[in-house]
């Protein structure tokens, strides 16, 4: 009836698993029951969960980006402490317990933080940047969604029914296959990542549609904001890179489930095309996730320059080479393999030449504030901690390109610490810095400066002490992945590195505390401009938060940096331009469908990891039922009346020209 | 003409005048109509689909000789029977560009028929695949039996799981049409529908070169 | 265990491309940084002295110095990646006039088997080698992938079933180090390092003699309880029987080690458990 799923799945003897589940458990409930006595839930479920707005999308993803981080973040702290102590000893954490905890964070913080957070922002900005009212898909965009958040949802499930993957956040066979790994762990990694693979896959198409075919008039690619640039080669990316990994984990599944013999080492199968079909997604990924926040960077630093991005062309040009160079490399992810000679220095040399454009990139920044009047704000802060820490990553992952190099660091805590140092101080520094940047946009309020820098000083200074050990320890001969080790040499940089972790913990709290404190106080905060950093690009141009149809006219783009233009128009002749003629406007209807899927995905993904067949053709049917259910609706869409938007437009106008019409007066 | 005047003023800080003149007309009128989007977008996933399809090319071509003492793609397949498959294929596309046509002129008779046809080729592929599968297995050359089959029956497999979808995709819009009529968002999903069915034509093309004729010859 | 302190001519050329590499790459980071400082330091915005130059985004001369600097870099660490590659590319024999040893490692879960088929020996996480003397290793993993790593002698290397890699290696010195598994291999991984002692040529001749008299035998048979999956082996010494070993276990004649016995229930991890 149940297939594999017994009493004995839930782990009740390990006191660690069952706490942590029980806290987010008890957490779950908490939140649930405040909504449902407080009578939120019909608000929440007409306004957010069945919402198709691409701002409310992009919300929800940042949100779940920022809870699965911390569920990251507390696995990141266990392998801290556990290896601080596991010096002769077998530490607090055993190693099937250990090398879950390891393969959790891996698959955590790619998948569930620094995807959802950087599509999350792209989902907000792309069409407020481009001018347009929604993306090419708005119902999509929420099935795609949901299904993300159903894959965070079955990797969390595995923490108290069963067990999660213990081979690393890259299952590689032959270990990761049912011979050496006969639990449900690895079951549970391919089928969250399955589903929410296909989520992610549902969000590239629709950006690369809205990005190439969804734009205002006059809004031509050269005009395009530098976002709008690296959205559309990151999600390019998505949409050659991810079918990769569906087919890749396909296989591995078809090795378990039915006894086919891709990965395994009997029968003919080959380990050695995992490695090649993973990695030629795996490459493209780190660039899936750093080119959005090259984008942030370019829009932050020149904002608070109050200059026009360096280079403009160069940067067009860096973000399309780095795109295409991506799947030439993957290579390099095993050198020692024993390639030969002739295509490691090959890959090698290929993985240098991204160096180039990314090069090209940090000085186009740097340019960029040459000249400039640069404003310390917190996002300006993270990017120029950004640039200082990337280009030491950057230096790391060339040293790591030469192939000699390579095989003495490969696995090793040096190779840790490089990726962390450009996943944080790239990836996670620009999704803080357009967190910070786009937040009034998407509230209506600032989040608190004092407490945004507290958290920025922490968080920076904690990633050198956490990270710069494990470079060390990387000369020192440590690999990664040790429950245990018994290298007296080793240690004190294992305990700097916890001290580090303890630095962010810090800096996580005071974030959180922004939080908190920015929504208490946000009357204090309320920015009524629409503009309240003095941006550039078009999303600055309406109201904060925007109206559901973003623009009540679509405006018209003469030039780069199209609202600087035109606040400098307002400017010169002290008056705003004219209002256009209000239509009505036509916007998609909200609907339950991405939820509703998303619920049957999670019965047939956890039916399929355990074996209950039954479940898995119910939840199929139930999901193909949705989709026939949301075809056969008759109106998709709603009208906002030329009346309701020529209101809603007036008052922005207003607070617009009574700013204008005092800086008019000051120049 | 004002804002015209404000990009010179202000605008083209990075001397992009020249390469900025052509395409701004091209992007005069702003966002793409519906029917154009929708068709982009699908066509885009069309394309995912294929990277995924190539993959499982990719293994095939690595695998197709680790045959692990079992037996080989010359002594398994019966070309016959994947020529006949084929012309039900490719016969089926042209039904289904007559379902198009039919749609395009509203014409519900010609259009339900059409698809009709295209789902009994359709439908005529797969009985023949499943016979083909099930022989195969009951010569104890199933998918277990080595890698090369592995890859073979994942790739061939994988085209029929999108044919099947596409037959259970070609009976909704026969239901929906029948329901609802040519309204502008179904004719969407028959545009979408057809470029998927041509789309599995094209990668069924490739199946029979890369797998059947390459591997008989070998 | 300090890569930074080769004890062979492998690590030494190794350590010397990667001071190397860092170096020239330090020759433009370096500037870079402080160059991001300085100039976010003078262009703040309360500076007056600073010159503000609102519309100024667009320099043909600067975008190409700004591609070329890295271009440039970037073709020197190519000449060095190349070269180095090819020098010291893992299967390439290290140049010399003295026969190498031959040494054939396995991977088993979780410990090391060392064979030397010429003096017949063989060795559980334990490797014993003259020093001054090429070593010529071949590798193959009995079960999951490994990689072989002693990271005073320099190069790691994978190990896989089915196939076999090769690997050179030579310690200057007689001394004590250390090798370790540097892929992760499941639930004893942590455990799988193993003692290296480089002793004199003579003193190897030795040692190898004397255990080719002591030690059990090893054999199709033993070599089947040995793959059994164990964690923090203590080193163990054999009398090799049968020559063949190691190509049997690399050609998959000796069968791959079947993991964790019970595959049936699979919830708890009690394949662990059997074995602690």
């Amino acid at each position: 009836m149940f297939g594999k799923l017994s009493w004995a799945a839930i782990p009740i003897d390990q006191p660690l698993p069952m706490i942590a589940s029980g806290v987010v458990a008890f957490a779950i409930t908490g939140i649930l029951l405040w909504v449902v006595l407080k009578g939120h839930l019909p608000y929440l479920w007409h306004e957010w969960i069945t919402s198709v707005d691409h701002k409310r999308i992009g919300v929800m993803y940042t949100l779940l980006a920022m809870v699965m981080l911390l569920r990251g973040f507390s696995d990141a702290v266990m392998m801290r402490l556990q290896q601080s102590v596991a010096f002769h000893s077998q530490g607090f954490l055993p190693p099937e317990h250990y090398n879950q905890v390891f393969s959790a964070h891996g698959t955590i913080m790619i998948f569930f933080v620094a995807m959802p957070f950087m599509i999350g922002l792209m989902n907000f900005v792309v069409p407020l940047q481009l001018g347009v009212r929604d993306v090419a898909f708005p119902t999509l965009n929420s099935v795609g969604f949901w299904l993300t958040a159903t894959g965070a949802l079955l990797v969390n499930i595995s923490l108290m029914v069963g067990e999660f993957a213990r081979t690393g956040w890259l299952p590689y066979p032959p270990l990761s296959e049912l011979t050496y790994s006969p639990g449900v762990g690895v079951d549970y990694y391919c089928w969250a990542l399955q589903i929410s693979g296909v989520g992610t896959l549902v969000a590239g198409i629709n950006l690369v549609t809205t990005i190439l075919k969804i734009r205002t008039r006059g809004m031509g690619y050269l005009r395009m904001p530098m976002f709008c640039w690296t959205a559309l080669a990151s999600n390019l990316l998505i949409i050659a890179a991810f079918p990769i990994l569906t087919a890749t984990l396909a296989m591995l599944l078809l090795d378990r489930y039915l006894g086919f013999h891709f990965f395994t080492n009997d029968a003919g199968g080959n380990v050695m095309m995992f490695m090649n079909l993973i990695w030629a997604w795996g490459h493209p990924e780190v660039y899936i996730l750093v080119l959005p926040a090259f984008g942030v960077f370019s829009e932050v630093i020149s904002t608070f320059s109050s200059k026009p991005l360096f280079g403009y062309r160069s940067m067009v040009a860096a973000t399309m080479a780095i795109c295409i160079l991506s799947f030439m490399v993957w290579l390099h992810h095993f050198f020692t393999m024993g390639a030969g000679a002739d295509v490691n220095a090959i890959f090698g040399i290929a993985t240098m030449i991204i160096a180039v454009p990314t090069g090209v990139k940090v000085f186009n920044w740097l340019f960029t504030m040459y000249g400039g009047r640069i404003r310390f704000t917190s996002p300006m802060l993270w990017s120029i901690g950004f640039m200082i820490t990337f280009i030491i990553g950057g230096m790391t992952g060339v040293l790591l390109a030469v192939p000699p190099a390579d095989f003495l660091l490969h696995n090793s805590l040096f190779l840790v610490a490089h990726f962390h140092n450009v996943i944080i101080g790239g990836v996670l520094f620009g999704a803080f810095a357009g967190y910070t940047y786009w937040f009034p946009k998407a509230f209506g309020f600032r989040l608190h400066e004092g407490l945004g820098r507290a958290a920025f000083w922490f968080w920076i200074s904690g990633f050198y002490l956490a990270f710069m050990p494990l470079y060390v320890l990387g000369f020192l001969g440590m690999t990664r992945r040790m429950q245990h080790y018994d290298v007296a040499e080793w240690r004190p940089w294992l305990v700097a590195a916890a001290l580090g972790a303890g630095l962010i913990m810090i800096g996580i709290a005071f974030q959180i505390a922004q939080l908190v404190v920015s929504i208490r106080r946000r009357e204090e905060l309320r920015d009524v401009s629409g503009d309240p950093w003095d941006g550039r690009s078009l999303e600055w141009a309406t109201a904060s938060p925007p109206p559901a149809f973003n623009f009540a006219v679509l405006p018209d783009v003469t030039g780069e940096d199209a609202y600087w233009a035109l606040k400098q128009h307002a400017k010169d002749d002290a008056e705003e331009a004219n209002e256009g003629h209000y239509k009505p406007i036509e916007m998609p209807r909200n609907s339950p469908t991405g939820f509703v899927c998303a619920f049957f995905a999670t019965v047939m993904g956890f039916a399929l990891i355990w074996h209950i067949w039954w479940m898995v053709i119910a939840g199929a049917i139930g999901a193909f039922a949705t989709f026939v259910v949301f075809a056969w609706r008759d109106e998709d869409e709603y009208i906002v009346p030329a009346a309701e938007v020529t209101r809603i437009d007036r008052a922005h106008r207003a607070r617009q020209h009574a700013r204008f019409s005092a800086a008019g007066v000051r120049s | 003409m004002t804002a015209a005047a404000t990009a010179t003023a202000h605008g083209d800080p990075h001397h992009l005048g020249a390469l900025d003149h052509d395409q701004r007309a091209s992007n005069q009128r702003g966002p793409a109509p519906k029917r154009i989007v929708t068709g982009y977008g699908f066509w885009i996933f069309l394309l995912s689909d294929m990277v995924m399809f190539s993959a499982f090319f990719a293994t095939y071509a690595v695998l197709h000789d680790q045959t692990a003492g079992g037996p080989g793609g010359a002594q398994l397949f019966d070309l016959r029977s994947v020529a006949i498959e084929t012309g039900c294929l490719l016969a089926s596309s042209f039904t289904c560009g007559l379902a198009s046509i039919a749609a395009d002129v509203r014409n519900r008779v010609w259009f339900q028929a059409a698809m009709a046809v295209t789902c009994a080729l359709g439908l005529a592929f797969l009985s023949l695949e499943a016979r083909e599968f099930a022989s195969l297995v009951a010569q104890g050359a199933g998918p277990t039996r080595s890698a090369f089959l592995s890859a073979f029956f994942t790739l061939v497999g994988c085209h029929g799981l999108h044919v099947s979808d596409g037959i259970l995709w070609l009976l909704t819009m026969m239901a929906q049409v029948a329901a609802k009529g040519f309204r502008p968002d179904i004719r969407r999903r028959i545009l979408c529908f057809a470029l998927f069915w041509h789309a599995l034509d094209i990668i069924w093309v490739a199946v029979f070169t890369v797998v059947y004729l390459l591997g008989s010859a070998a | 265990m300090n890569i930074l302190d080769p004890q062979g001519p492998i690590a030494a050329a190794e350590k010397t491309i990667l001071i190397d590499s860092l170096a020239i790459m330090l020759a433009i980071v370096v500037p870079t940084i402080v160059a991001i400082a300085a100039f976010a330091f003078w262009f703040r915005a309360g500076n007056s002295r600073a010159r503000y130059l609102p519309e100024w985004a667009y320099s043909g001369r600067i975008e190409l110095v700004v591609w070329s600097i890295p271009a440039l870099t970037v073709i020197l660490l190519s000449g060095v990646a190349w070269i180095g590659a090819h020098e010291l590319d893992p299967g390439k024999p290290i140049p010399g006039s003295q026969k190498p040893l031959k040494i054939q490692a396995v991977s088993l879960d979780w410990k090391w088997l060392f064979i030397y088929p010429d003096q017949k020996i063989a060795t559980v996480n334990t490797l014993t080698i003259p020093s001054g003397v090429p070593l010529q290793f071949a590798l193959t993993s009995a079960s999951v992938m490994n990689a072989f790593f002693i990271p005073q002698f320099g190069s790691m290397i994978y190990t896989m079933n089915g196939m076999t890699t090769r690997l050179n290696l030579q310690a200057d010195k007689p001394g004590d180090y250390q090798g370790l598994s540097s892929h992760f291999s499941g639930d004893g991984f942590a455990g799988m390092s193993f003692a290296v002692h480089a002793v004199s040529e003579s003193a190897f001749n030795d040692w190898a003699a004397q255990t080719g008299r002591t030690g059990g035998r090893l054999n199709a048979d033993s070599y089947a309880t040995l793959a059994k999956p164990s964690t923090n082996d203590k080193p163990t010494t054999f009398r090799l029987d049968d020559q063949n070993l190691f190509e049997a276990i690399a050609t998959q004649k000796l069968p791959p080690a079947l993991g964790p016995q019970d595959a049936s229930s699979s919830v708890e991890p009690t394949g662990v458990r059997d074995v602690r």
